[in-house]
């Protein structure tokens, strides 16, 4: 599904932030990745996502070379991928339903085709009671699950998330991780990006720990 | 649930414990299998949310109109459409007044193809009422002319009353008589023999087809009608750049909108079409206000001809330039000019956000 081989990156003339980095990514695999701050995950995230090319090496999403994709592309892969920022980025002026189905309205849907889904899919994240409410009267915690809801509502094969559990509660946090965790066991692929270590020990999964670019991989 | 999100089994009971609702469908979620959850999970949701009404709730809350993805409080809404309405004002005058114009050069070209006019200068010891005579008699024995009419004395003292007074009397000063020769447009005469016929037989007789003045005249009226196609088309391009900066400020501002777009998997045509549709939405209400003036405005100026038209002033200034009124396919014209302007003004925020999500093709750009 994903394949790195000697990818590197830098910005503009500056050094290397990512360096020789070869790992592989399977189908329904979870993985945390890690590293301290500057270290290079939300880099890594972003050539993942299509949001960045490397500078060098062969990057391969869904066995597409990254530096290669042509434009049309773009869109059909993203599809594919389910993105969960740190920030959250949820559209202030949309509720909280608006903002998790969004994803479907942008391919066209009828909204009478997906409204139960992203219904039954925010009570799912228990934010039933929260559908028509705005982003900047929701929690940090509800915009959390909102931005999850909308990475997972067509049911990505990757889920990338970057520092999902940065604003919540350590109960919350758990709880998260186990909804990450049935993600996987339910067939997507899922990416945590997170230098919270308590997290990472509940659960035993792969670790990428990324310092000063290089990646070492803990099976 | 959705077609290929189960709720995972362990993650339901882990998400509700949160939920303040604690409704009775939780319990079905915790302990069905993977493979039959998702089935029987949608169905108790169903009849939970339509037992507790809340099918209903969300169904009101969302109301009938989706909400639009790109706010329109983020476009500069009423400044552009101000300006759209005053650049379709003057898109409306300057179309209206080559309109008219043009209108106008026609009627010179059609009375030049109607009419020419024989004038006889006074000569000692020619008799006039004689050479006019005369010279009827040769014009209405050539071909192509369907008749003349000579203008006695006093239709001649009337021409020239306001230079002259209303006192001129026969002999007081030579002043020429006119004949006025209609032609057969269809099958004109041929000037230059009817000319030389005149000059030969009627002493002071000269042939004036008016085309030396009508040819100015409608030289500097096509001049004018392509100037005003030009400063149409000045208008247009200002229109364009205006709508292109607007779209360009309303991307700038709304470039989160743009990236959550993009991550999400839009198609550059997709979002094209949410910032499309507001600008349409824009320069409809522009155009609406700028071309309704418009039309006031000729229609107030018709009224205002109508008026003065059959005063002196009227119609010396209807003799020289026309009727000056908008004809009736203008008011048609000028409505298709105004929708026209919505419709460019929608294709060209189209244009200038797929100028700018080119820009941003570079993968690294767009969502970075």
């Amino acid at each position: 599904m994903i394949s790195f081989e000697n990818v590197g990156l830098r910005y503009g003339e500056g050094e290397e932030v990512l360096r020789d980095l070869s790992f592989d990514i399977g189908p329904d695999t979870f993985q945390f990745l890690t590293g301290p701050s500057g270290a290079g995950k939300t880099s890594l995230l972003r050539i993942l996502f299509l949001a960045m090319r490397p500078t060098r090496g062969v990057a391969k999403v869904f066995d597409h070379d990254v530096s290669q994709i042509a434009k049309p592309d773009l869109p059909m892969l993203r599809r594919r991928i389910g993105i969960v920022f740190s920030d959250f980025r949820l559209l202030d002026h949309l509720t909280t339903y608006e903002n998790v189905a969004l994803p479907l309205r942008v391919r066209g849907r009828d909204e009478r085709t997906y409204k139960q889904d992203v219904l039954d899919l925010l009570d799912w994240v228990s934010l039933g009671h929260r559908t028509d409410s705005y982003p900047p009267i929701l929690s940090g915690g509800e915009k959390q699950r909102a931005a999850i809801a909308r990475a997972l509502i067509e049911k990505p094969d990757l889920l990338l998330a970057d520092e999902p559990t940065g604003n919540v509660d350590p109960p919350l946090a758990r709880r998260l991780l186990r909804l990450f965790i049935e993600l996987q066991r339910s067939g997507t692929s899922v990416v945590i990006a997170t230098h919270d270590l308590a997290l990472m020990d509940q659960y035993d999964a792969r670790r990428l720990v990324l310092s000063g670019g290089r990646m070492q991989i803990y099976d | 649930m959705h077609a290929g999100l189960s709720c995972p089994e362990g993650v339901c009971r882990s998400m509700t414990e949160t939920t303040p609702t604690g409704r009775t469908s939780n319990s079905a979620r915790t302990t069905a299998p993977s493979s039959t959850f998702r089935k029987q999970f949608s169905r108790q949701l169903t009849e939970t949310a339509a037992g507790i009404g809340l099918g209903d709730l969300v169904d009101k809350a969302m109301g009938g109109g989706r909400p639009a993805i790109v706010p329109r409080e983020s476009l500069a809404g009423t400044t552009l459409w101000s300006v759209i309405g005053i650049m379709t004002f003057l898109a409306c005058l300057t179309l209206g007044s080559v309109l008219m114009v043009s209108d106008t050069a026609r009627t010179w070209q059609s009375d030049i193809s109607r009419e020419v006019t024989i004038q006889i200068v006074p000569l000692e010891n020619v008799d006039m009422e004689e050479a006019l005579g005369r010279a009827v008699e040769i014009a209405e024995a050539a071909s192509g002319i369907v008749g003349t009419r000579t203008l006695n004395w006093d239709a001649t003292t009337r021409l020239l009353e306001p230079w002259l007074g209303d006192n001129l009397q026969p002999g007081d000063l030579p002043v020429p008589r006119l004949i006025t020769v209609e032609i057969d447009p269809d099958s004109r005469p041929d000037f230059a023999s009817l000319q030389q016929e005149l000059e030969r037989n009627v002493p002071g007789a000269m042939l004036d087809d008016h085309r030396t003045w009508v040819d100015r005249l409608t030289a500097m009226a096509n001049t004018t009608v392509w100037a005003g196609f030009a400063i149409l088309g000045l208008v247009l391009a200002a229109t364009c750049l205006t709508v292109i900066f607007a779209t360009r400020g309303a991307l700038a501002g709304n470039r989160q909108i743009v990236e959550v777009l993009h991550f999400v998997g839009a198609e550059d045509s997709f979002i094209a079409q949410q910032f499309q549709r507001h600008f349409f939405a824009l320069a409809l209400r522009g155009v609406a206000l700028g071309g309704i003036a418009a039309l006031i405005l000729f229609y107030m100026l018709s009224i205002w001809v109508s008026a003065s038209i059959a005063t002196p002033q009227g119609d010396q200034t209807a003799a020289f330039f026309g009727q000056f009124v908008l004809p009736g396919h203008g008011y048609f014209w000028l409505a298709v000019t105004s929708f026209s302007i919505a419709v460019l003004t929608a294709i060209t925020a189209r244009y200038a956000v797929h100028s700018y999500l080119n820009q941003v093709h570079e993968v690294g750009a767009d969502t970075a």
